[in-house]
């Protein structure tokens, strides 16, 4: 098992950055994937006055959802309790994952199959119960890939968008037995379908994420359409849901809009093939699905987000991942540059309140602010905005005292830059000092450093022009 | 373990940040319903409901067949036989589930989820050819079956097997989601699982390349009976 990725050092993301963009197969696997996904999505929302509308009312149910957050959390835990599921609070990944091995350790289990969750992967639930001895087996057909592979899903919603029907050919052939090469889709897909079959049957336990929960029913709604998110959930006597505590809304009807704007944002469904709505365990007289069922609700760093009203937006996401496939720099890089389990725009404005500005301060500066991903978000996450301040917060001075202060607040500051800056805008202010520096830099530009820093690894060295732009305008008859 | 500090840490966490309530319950479940209402299938037949519901769900390769409430049996029992499932699961308490066993010819043979699962569960996944279910209703704009697993027709038995076969009653479509969950009032009483299912499994994890048959049933037949009710006022 790979070590987990967050632990990679964050001066790496600049490196990774680079080895991405000399890999030509990866450009073009990321370059056909954008375009299909962006295509689908355009497809799906013809009328652009109801995308607006959608997305505003996708935005209000959000934004009422986080404003009434405690109280949603408290009576979607009664009603789960009074469905008969159990609930626990896990305000850090590691508590996830030791309340998860606890309830595997308690029912003697040896395997659990997951469905799809990136909560699970940003616990790095796998790579602690297998130090634990038990075996996570992913069962999205994505995530089973990646997990042959070694490797993290690249992309939230298609974990597997990176590799070609050739490297996953080559990848079965040598996992799976009995499975001869093959480019054929249909194939493969049989072939990963008849390795995971008994897997759902031998599991101990299954483990989902959750896309919505519902307070006044106490219901997990999942979306997919592969089936292994309803084997996971109904086949094993266990089924534990671990799910981001932002993901509750007042009521199932509040979820109608959300869903709607998840597939059709995510993959240009108008509906997946499976909704699986899921109201506690198996009731007496039932013959199958799980008697028990947990459900994890998890911090790790969301409350830091929703203490700051501006950053509060970012819990807004119901992580369809379009804002991803809409980004050039991801386009550009692929999934796994960031290091991070949510790549792309989301993973640049949630994965700082998660792993701390130290581990993540490049990540908001990897952005042209082109507003994209702001412009696609179904439920209005002014994005562009969200990187701007986190750059602002990772260049603050760490002594300086803030009502909400992030987590390695001032990871990038620097004296002397600030310095610099201070000296800059100090002489913009004063006329006096500004005719002067104006002088100097004219009539000293032969001395212009030949190397800048960052701006001279790719481009021609800055020089000041001859003339200043006041000069010439003087010279035009207009005044300055 | 012990969480219940985290429990209390974390809400003390949210409750200290709490914002002051934007808009109110009621005005935005106002609003929820005002955009719903002028969803393009308000107010349709439920014969345009079946259409709709035909056509969509035909679009994402399910086998849809039409019949009137008399005919279907049979309709199905052959068409089963020339598939050539040998088993199928379905629940014989149930007056679909009857008609259908007795329609059967001898190759296909019903089997009733008479016991949990865990007492067979080797035996689903291994030898049951087909499962038939009967859904509590229909979803036409997106073309989906709202299907409420019970004790007579558990949820493995629209998952498990390679083929689900569905009958859903025309007078029971809804045109859209919204619509059914009002019509249906699930908010006042959810069942442990309630599965809205619009076509077979399916999924496009390998370059982006849409297979079908991922983990649950390769194939969904749909029956819609044309019960002749009277238009569907949602």
């Amino acid at each position: 098992m790979n070590a987990p990725l967050h632990f990679m050092p964050p001066a790496d993301f600049r490196a990774r950055v680079s080895d991405a963009l000399q890999d030509s197969k990866l450009r073009g696997s990321m370059r056909g994937a954008m375009n299909f996904l962006q295509d689908k999505r355009r497809a799906q929302f013809p009328d652009a006055d109801e995308l607006e509308q959608l997305r505003d009312l996708g935005e209000a149910v959000r934004q009422h959802a986080l404003a009434h957050l405690p109280e949603l959390l408290v009576q979607f835990e009664a009603n789960l309790q009074a469905a008969g599921a159990q609930v626990h609070w896990a305000a850090t990944a590691d508590e996830a994952n030791a309340i998860i091995h606890e309830i595997a350790r308690r029912r003697g289990a040896r395997s659990i199959i997951k469905g799809k969750s990136m909560a699970s992967e940003e616990v790095e639930l796998n790579h602690y119960m297998a130090q634990h001895g038990i075996d996570c087996i992913e069962s999205d057909m994505g995530e089973y890939i990646v997990q042959l592979a070694g490797e993290k899903p690249s992309h939230i919603v298609m974990p597997a968008l990176h590799k070609t029907r050739a490297d996953i050919g080559a990848l079965f052939e040598r996992h799976i037995p009995d499975t001869p090469y093959s480019e054929d889709v249909d194939t493969l897909i049989q072939a990963g379908r008849r390795a995971l079959r008994q897997a759902f049957a031998d599991a101990d336990i299954g483990l989902s994420g959750v896309n919505f929960a519902a307070a006044d029913t106490g219901t997990l709604w999942l979306v997919e359409n592969e089936g292994n998110g309803r084997l996971s959930t109904s086949v094993p006597d266990v089924h534990i849901a671990l799910m981001g505590m932002e993901k509750v809304v007042a009521s199932l009807e509040h979820i109608v809009p959300l869903a709607s704007l998840l597939t059709r944002s995510a993959t240009g469904q108008a509906i997946t093939t499976y909704f699986n709505l899921i109201t506690g365990p198996r009731r007496a007289g039932e013959m199958d699905g799980p008697r028990e069922l947990h459900v994890v609700l998890l911090d790790n760093g969301r409350s830091q987000a929703y203490a700051d009203e501006q950053l509060r937006a970012t819990l807004q996401c119901i992580r369809c991942g379009a804002c991803i496939n809409h980004c050039p720099v991801y386009e550009r890089v692929g999934g796994h540059a960031y290091g991070t389990t949510y790549p792309g725009p989301i993973g640049k404005i949630i994965s700082p309140h998660l792993l701390g500005l130290e581990a993540t301060a490049d990540l908001a500066t990897a952005s042209s602010l082109c507003g994209a991903c702001g412009e696609v978000c179904p439920v209005r996450i002014p994005i562009p905005a969200l990187l701007v301040r986190l750059r602002t917060e990772a260049n603050r001075d760490p002594a300086q005292a803030v009502a909400h202060p992030l987590r390695g607040q001032g990871a990038s500051f620097s004296r002397s830059e600030r310095l610099v800056w201070r000296f800059w805008s100090g002489a913009f202010a004063r006329p006096g000092v500004y005719r002067w520096f104006r002088w100097a830099a004219t009539r000293l530009r032969a001395f212009a450093p030949r190397s800048q820093l960052g701006w001279t690894r790719h481009r021609e060295p800055l020089v000041p022009a001859a003339r200043s732009l006041a000069d010439l305008l003087r010279e035009r008859g207009q005044a300055e | 373990m012990n969480t219940s500090g985290s429990r209390e840490r974390i809400l003390g966490k949210l409750l200290a940040a709490a914002p002051a309530p934007g808009m109110s319950l009621r005005e935005l479940e106002d609003r929820i319903d005002a955009h719903h209402a002028r969803g393009p299938l308000r107010g349709a037949s439920s014969t345009e409901l079946a259409d709709t519901l035909a056509r969509v769900m035909a679009s994402v390769r399910t086998d849809v067949l039409r019949a009137d409430a008399h005919s279907w049996p049979a309709l199905l029992a052959q068409k089963l036989a020339a598939a050539g499932a040998a088993t199928l699961l379905l629940d014989t308490a149930s007056a679909e589930g009857a008609a259908l066993a007795a329609a059967l010819p001898p190759g296909v043979r019903p089997m009733s989820f008479d016991r949990p699962l865990e007492a067979w569960k080797d035996q689903l996944f291994a030898g049951v050819d087909a499962g038939f279910t009967v859904a509590r209703s229909g979803i036409a704009d997106t073309g989906t079956l709202v299907l409420a697993p019970d004790a007579g027709t558990p949820r493995t038995v629209s998952l498990v097997p390679p083929l689900h076969v569905a009958l859903v009653y025309a007078s029971t479509l809804h045109a859209d989601l919204h619509a059914a969950m009002h019509a249906e009032a699930w908010s006042a009483g959810m069942p442990t699982n309630l599965v809205l299912v619009s076509g077979p499994s399916k999924t496009s994890d390998i370059q982006q390349t849409l297979a079908y048959g991922a983990h649950g049933p390769r194939a969904l037949w749909v029956l819609i009976i044309d019960d002749e009710a009277v238009g569907d006022a949602a």
